[in-house]
């Protein structure tokens, strides 16, 4: 028995129906016209009007924008000329040995980043692998944001610490329009190594506080790393390191910090003693509550910190935090935890036994540095000629916005990211996303529609009668993709959308049919670009 | 959030509680027990006949074909019982404020109502209804509310997670893994109707986890849709394009995977596609708990054959601190759908058919503590909601002047009472069966004749 079905919504000429639009309910919106700034096509900005749909009443005499202009978002020196060769040829034996052209320098753009701006790739071919990679691992300087700032539907700046969904466009705003992309993608990485939640954290801006550890913390020591994020004042909450007093050990931690963090599960790495006499180590930490600040003023406790020997992989001492961190990083099976961990992110199939014995020696000769290591990854034959990965959403979505040169202008970005699977700061559990089930019924259509709002301003009114009544097949995928960014799409997937564009020029037999057909072709296009096999893949 | 409960999901604290077993669960709810229905085998069923995208929890041998079947084939006209669960733990002190017990203000110097405020519980003149409850106040006033003051069972368990189990599987055992709607679907349900048993948010309910009956949750009431900016004949093309990604050849595993998504979208989106939309004779209140209610109420009247139904109530109320606002807005926004629920029932001519339950795991400790807020206490509150409820109060207010030995209000009925009158006044089936020791509770009368 069937649910009864809605009544067609407004139909355009002849009978031609629109479909409905599924968004959230707004039962009054007061539009008005606000300013803002685009990309103009080259390397600078533009100011366009477009319609705000307000959902309460705005003061008279609101911001509409558009704001100081935005830096301009090619990369400085995109437009003086290709920058030296620093690719000291012959590459190091074990690296990619192919060419490094913009087909490459996409790739790591992908993986290593968001994706390339136009004329970015070009750009960083240039600089040749090992130069392309290390313009990438090492930045110099503080990062950049390129384009507009980011701001909520009315128009307001984001409140990344006070409002829900805010620290997620935070993140994503970073992700759009840093100049350090790696520093972000990792700082994304390290969000799902050592996943925290919002769920058990006082404060977003404990969160946000976290995340910029990472980014900061990201390149150098993992050891360092790993102290820093063990007594983060957000993990402390999350996984109860607070809580945890030689009165009354909680294991929470110190079980993760093996199994998740820096060990792995079930070889053989650590006992179930281990677990419980590294609870001891970390014992001593605390906080403060207050209804106003929330959990605020962590310390160590000398108090409550077990000062009894402790017993940890079968060595003996009084073992402090610390040395708990120090332990694990130490532990025989741990550089094999983490480059086959960090490789992950990068590569879909695991390394083989050579290169990840390789990368072992890398990161034990540099003293468990994790810059070698990235660099090692990114320079790997695997990552330019093995097969695709599937991009998280976010990653998805920032590309996408990158490519259309639009900058985070609507709250939407987070709900729609929560259906597609992934809400940053709110992980499913401490191990982080699942990277294998990004893909299903349900979140391939939360994909879809996030596609469909990111192209919302572009696309074409089919109904006010101005669109081109003769454009051809191919002058409208050339249309569509440009808008795009021009993405390279399998050759296959191109015919596909050159066939669509014909098919649907053949339905339009009337000539009232010719514009609106056409304009909705052109949506048709857009759409179908963005949630084509090769946007989605990395 | 709350200093006390941190706030934990149960999930989570599984993992804390299985990242302790070296020394047992954690001390914050010892002895918690595991959720009922746990471990139970999903599938993701898209039913055509039902209009939904279904989780499917058991049964995990009967092919999908067949609960399309049994979906389409099965009896329309059973009543049903809709469960309305108040996480986190709500009482009478702020649904049925005693404010004209003497004590009352003194335990709640700073969250106590006015004496003025809202309107009077005609059963019990010291009771009045908060502001937040006036749909459940307006409903009472015709006859249509069952209320239970101070419900709970003896020795109460402060554990959400304990004493949630113990309402979820209908006695006090830690053990036990169905619900006890679970059991009675075991008893009168069949094989290939998961829709028998439906959870609407998202995931399974402890309380309808049954032994072998396939049941069902969904995330939304709204059916299955990709949003665009193509209408017909073109959007027709743009679809055949989007379902040739799925199936062309795939040549590494990333590949194979997002071709097998697509082919799967696309599928289900020409199965369900604009199938999920429904209309309301009524206008109901913009919140997310309204608007799965309406989805209800349009899937009754469309003869999807349910028995029995779970939602969470709007908001929390384990409300240890700044209670007054936090209470006041998921209180408010629960009884106006409520309300709405049964409006839309009556006009649609179906409120025969439905009895809504009202239930929380424990109540608050009266007297306030330093944060605004209340922390866990012992008798909770319960109502039974329907045009063919009793409308008769179950157990009486007992009062602050006297409470139990942990300074909580006193339990005056047994939630297990009330189950064995829903199962045997309303569901017409026998409570022995389904609640261990059923010979035991007097049967307070629920059901109008």
């Amino acid at each position: 028995m069937a649910i009864p079905q809605a009544t067609a919504s407004a139909s355009g000429p002849k009978g031609a129906s629109k479909p409905k639009r599924h968004r959230p309910r707004h039962w009054h919106l007061w539009k008005d016209k606000h300013y803002r700034w685009v990309p103009d096509g080259d390397c600078g900005w533009r100011v366009q009007s477009y319609v705000v749909r307000h959902k309460h009443k705005p003061p008279r005499r609101h911001h509409r924008g558009p704001g100081p202009r935005p830096a301009d978002r090619c990369a400085p020196n995109a437009a003086a000329g290709p920058a030296p060769l620093l690719d000291p040829d012959p590459r190091p034996p074990g690296t990619y040995q192919g060419p490094f052209g913009p087909a490459q320098a996409t790739r790591l753009l992908q993986r290593a980043g968001f994706g390339a701006l136009p004329g970015q790739a070009e750009q960083l071919a240039s600089l040749g692998l090992l130069g392309a990679v290390r313009s990438l691992t090492r930045p110099s300087g503080s990062a950049t944001l390129h384009g507009p700032a980011p701001v909520d539907d009315d128009g307001n700046p984001i409140a990344p610490a006070d409002a829900w969904g805010h620290d997620h466009l935070w993140f994503l705003d970073r992700m759009v329009r840093s100049d350090q992309p790696l520093v972000e993608r990792m700082a994304l990485v390290l969000h799902d190594w050592f996943a925290t939640s919002n769920a058990n954290v006082s404060k977003q801006q404990q969160m946000i506080d976290q995340s910029n550890l990472f980014r900061s913390a990201c390149f150098g020591s993992f050891l360092d790393l790993f102290e820093a994020v063990t007594v983060d004042p957000a993990m402390l909450q999350w996984l109860n390191g607070a809580e945890n007093t030689k009165q009354a050990p909680n294991e929470n931690y110190a079980r993760e910090m093996m199994e998740l963090f820096s060990l792995g599960a079930d070889r053989g790495a650590y006992s179930e003693d281990d677990i419980r006499e590294q609870a001891r180590a970390l014992t001593g930490w605390r906080y403060d509550w207050s209804n106003e600040l929330g959990a605020h003023n962590f310390r160590f406790d000398p108090k409550r910190h077990d000062t009894s020997v402790k017993t940890v992989f079968d060595i003996a001492g009084n073992w402090s935090w610390q040395d708990a961190c120090r332990l694990c990083v130490e532990n025989p099976l741990h550089p094999s935890f983490f480059v086959e961990k960090l490789w992950s992110y990068f590569i879909p199939q695991p390394p083989s036994s050579s290169t990840g014995d390789g990368l072992i020696s890398t990161y034990r000769g540099s003293g468990w540095a994790i810059r070698p290591v990235l660099e090692a990854i990114l320079t790997s034959p695997d990552l330019y000629q093995g097969p695709p990965m599937v991009k998280p959403p976010v990653v998805q979505l920032a590309g996408m916005l990158r490519s259309l040169g639009r900058g985070i202008d609507t709250y939407a970005w987070a709900w729609l990211c929560d259906e597609a699977g992934q809400m940053l700061f709110w992980p499913p559990n401490v191990s982080g996303w699942d990277d294998t089930r990004w893909l299903d019924t349900s979140r391939l259509r939360a994909r879809w529609n996030i596609v469909n709002y990111a192209i919302d301003e572009i696309s074409v009114d089919a109904w006010n009668g101005t669109y081109s009544a003769t454009e051809t097949a191919e002058e409208a995928l050339a249309r569509a993709m440009g808008a795009w960014g021009s993405p390279s799409l399998r050759d296959e997937h191109r015919a596909e959308l050159l066939d669509l564009a014909r098919r649907s020029e053949k339905l339009a037999t009337a000539s009232w049919q010719q514009g609106p057909y056409r304009a909705m072709r052109q949506n048709a296009l857009l759409q179908l670009i963005g949630i084509s096999p090769d946007l989605i893949l990395q | 959030m709350h200093n006390c409960c941190n706030n934990y999901t149960r999930s989570q604290l599984l993992r804390s509680a299985a990242a302790e077993a070296g020394r047992g669960l954690p001390a914050i709810e010892a002895g918690m027990p595991e959720p009922a229905g746990t471990g139970l085998s999903r599938r993701t069923f898209l039913s055509w006949s039902a209009g939904l995208a279904l989780a499917v929890y058991g049964a995990s041998k009967i092919p999908l074909a067949a609960f399309e079947e049994g979906i389409a084939q099965a009896a329309q006209t059973d009543k049903i019982l809709v469960s309305v669960f108040f996480d986190g733990g709500i009482d009478a002190l702020s649904v049925l404020a005693p404010t004209g017990d003497p004590r009352y203000a003194q335990l709640r110097p700073n969250l106590a109502l006015a004496a003025d405020a809202g309107t009077e519980f005609s059963e019990d003149p010291r009771l009045r209804w908060h502001p937040s409850a006036a749909g459940l106040a307006t409903l009472h006033g015709e006859g249509k509310v069952s209320a239970f003051p101070a419900i709970g069972y003896d020795h109460p368990d402060q554990s959400h997670f304990t004493s949630r189990h113990y309402y979820e599987i209908g006695e006090l055992d830690v053990g036990s893994h169905t619900g006890w709607l679970g059991r009675y679907l075991d008893d009168v349900g069949n094989d290939d109707n998961p829709l028998q048993g439906l959870s609407m948010d998202g995931s399974l309910s402890p309380m309808i986890a049954t032994a072998n009956r396939p049941v069902a949750a969904i995330d939304s009431v709204d059916g299955y849709d990709l949003w665009s900016h193509v209408s017909q004949p073109i959007s027709d093309e743009m679809y055949k394009s989007f379902a040739r990604f799925g199936s062309l050849p795939s040549d590494s595993p990333g590949m194979a995977q997002v071709r097998r998504a697509t082919a799967q979208t696309d599928k289900l989106r020409t199965d369900l596609g604009g199938i999920g939309d429904f209309t309301s004779p009524i206008s109901y209140p913009q919140t997310g708990f309204s608007h799965k209610l309406a989805g209800l109420a349009a899937f009754i009247d469309a003869g999807l054959p349910m028995r029995v139904v779970t939602i969470s109530a709007s908001g929390g109320y384990d409300t240890h601190a700044d209670e007054a606002e936090d209470l006041s807005r998921g209180l408010r926004d629960t009884c106006e759908g409520v309300l709405a629920f049964q409006r839309d029932l009556e006009a649609r001519g179906l409120d025969d058919r439905v009895m809504v339950e009202l239930w929380s795991e424990f109540g608050r400790r009266p007297e306030e503590n330093a944060s605004l807020g209340t922390d866990h206490g012992a008798a909770g509150c319960a109502f039974v909601v329907g045009s063919k409820a009793k409308g008769e109060m179950v157990g009486e207010f007992p009062g602050l002047a006297q409470l139990d030995q942990n300074d909580n209000v006193r339990v005056t009925s047994d939630f297990r009472a009330m189950y064995c009158s829903l199962l045997e006044q309303w569901l017409e089936h026998d409570a022995a069966s389904i609640i261990p020791g059923a010979s035991s509770f007097a049967r307070p009368t629920l059901v109008k004749p």
